[in-house]
């Protein structure tokens, strides 16, 4: 009973939080909004068995990335959209190469639905559950069959790092 | 599972309630006079030079960046730390090249200059 | 509590972020929307490692994360410098790039 409380209250604040973070004409209260997305979605892994993520959500995405989405809306300043950039036409009726994007983005709706019906029911969990929370397992899978996407992920790192660096300073800018 | 997010939810009921606490009492009494003084930062007394919501240098988001790179590199770590001693020295081979790949992004940054402040 | 829940509540999320991307034209709220439809995405990952009994799922989405951070400092890299080119946020007139 309690679990499906949580379920549902955890839901409900997730999907409010997502839509009115594209709902939002300024940028600011949109950050703030994904963050309370995030933080449900952590509430929602901590009922899955996996607090390690759940942490690593709070940390990395909602506390993190986040501040870097935070410092980028206030460098560039710009707190909301003008009336006339809000473009009021549909996706749908839009000119050229605008509207293959929306009808493919439609596409995906359907297909998504579509799986979803024919998925059907999938039941109760099943399978071993007693070691899934721990931070052990975890790392056991981590760093035994994944010790390659491991390392591959510092170079993706380092590659990041270098190019945020790089796009970022320029001499002689503010 | 639950039980042991007790603490956390009375952590989080307790920072909520710390606010309201803090924020709601206040608002209820106090007086409200209007002043254009009052709405300006406080600023220990002098006069604010510009408005507060000016453009932001980039060297915030370049120190924000760098600190969510070095986050994540903390997370792997985290589980990596739980199990060293089942992998051994193999476990230690593995961080130190990982490490090692960002320790030359760290480099790169600083030389480049991102970490200076002037 | 069924997998199936997850998976309802997972689409719904990815569906808010398509939709963002295709609706908005401020790029950092379309950068936002790109950020939901990752995170829908991991809550399938977790959902199916409870139901399987299978802690791969967490495992990638640590990785998930990671990707995310660092698509998010290159990503927003990006808008900085085509602000301080172009002095706009708004992705329609970013089209030096379109044939």
């Amino acid at each position: 009973m309690g679990e499906w409380l949580l379920f549902y209250a955890f839901s409900l604040v997730a999907i409010l939080a997502s839509a009115l973070v594209i709902g939002q004409r300024n940028p600011m209260y949109s950050v703030l909004l994904l963050v309370a997305s995030f933080g449900a979605s952590a509430g929602l892994y901590v009922q899955l068995d996996a607090p390690f993520v759940a942490v690593t959500q709070i940390i990395v995405y909602a506390g993190a990335v986040m501040v870097l989405f935070l410092y980028v809306v206030m460098l560039l300043n710009q707190p909301r959209e003008d009336a006339s950039e809000w473009d009021r036409t549909h996706p749908l009726r839009r000119p050229g190469l605008a509207r293959l994007g929306a009808i493919l983005a439609a596409l995906l709706v359907v297909e998504l639905g579509w799986a979803l019906v024919r998925s059907g029911t999938l039941g109760a969990f099943t399978g071993d559950t007693s070691s899934l929370a721990s931070v052990r397992t975890i790392g056991q899978v981590m760093f035994s069959d994944y010790v390659f996407a491991f390392e591959a992920t510092s170079v993706l790192i380092l590659a990041a790092l270098v190019g945020g660096v790089y796009l970022a300073h320029r001499e002689g800018s503010r | 599972m639950p039980q042991e997010f007790v603490p956390i939810v009375l952590f989080l009921l307790v920072a909520i309630g710390f606010a309201g606490v803090t924020l709601l009492p206040s608002r209820l009494l106090q007086t409200n006079k209007y002043n254009k003084v009052k709405l300006d930062p406080y600023e220990c007394g002098i006069q604010p030079a510009t408005d507060a919501r000016d453009r932001y240098s980039i060297r915030y988001y370049l120190v924000a960046m760098l600190f969510v790179i070095f986050d994540v590199e903390t997370v792997f770590m985290f589980p990596w730390a739980v199990i060293l001693e089942e992998l051994g020295w193999f476990g230690l081979i593995e961080m130190m090249v990982f490490l090692f790949i960002l320790v030359v992004g760290f480099v790169y940054a600083w030389k480049k200059g991102a970490l200076e402040w002037a | 509590m069924t997998s199936t829940h997850y998976l309802v509540l997972s689409a719904a999320l990815f569906m808010i972020g398509v939709f963002g991307v295709v609706t908005r034209r401020n790029i950092v709220i379309i950068f936002m929307s790109i950020e939901l439809m990752l995170n829908a995405v991991n809550i399938n990952l977790i959902a199916f490692s409870l139901q399987w009994g299978n802690s791969l799922g967490q495992v990638f989405t640590i990785f998930v994360i990671a990707v995310a951070a660092a698509e998010a400092a290159v990503g927003l890299g990006i808008i900085l410098a085509l602000y301080r080119n172009k002095e706009t946020i708004n992705i329609d007139e970013m089209n030096v790039m379109k044939w």
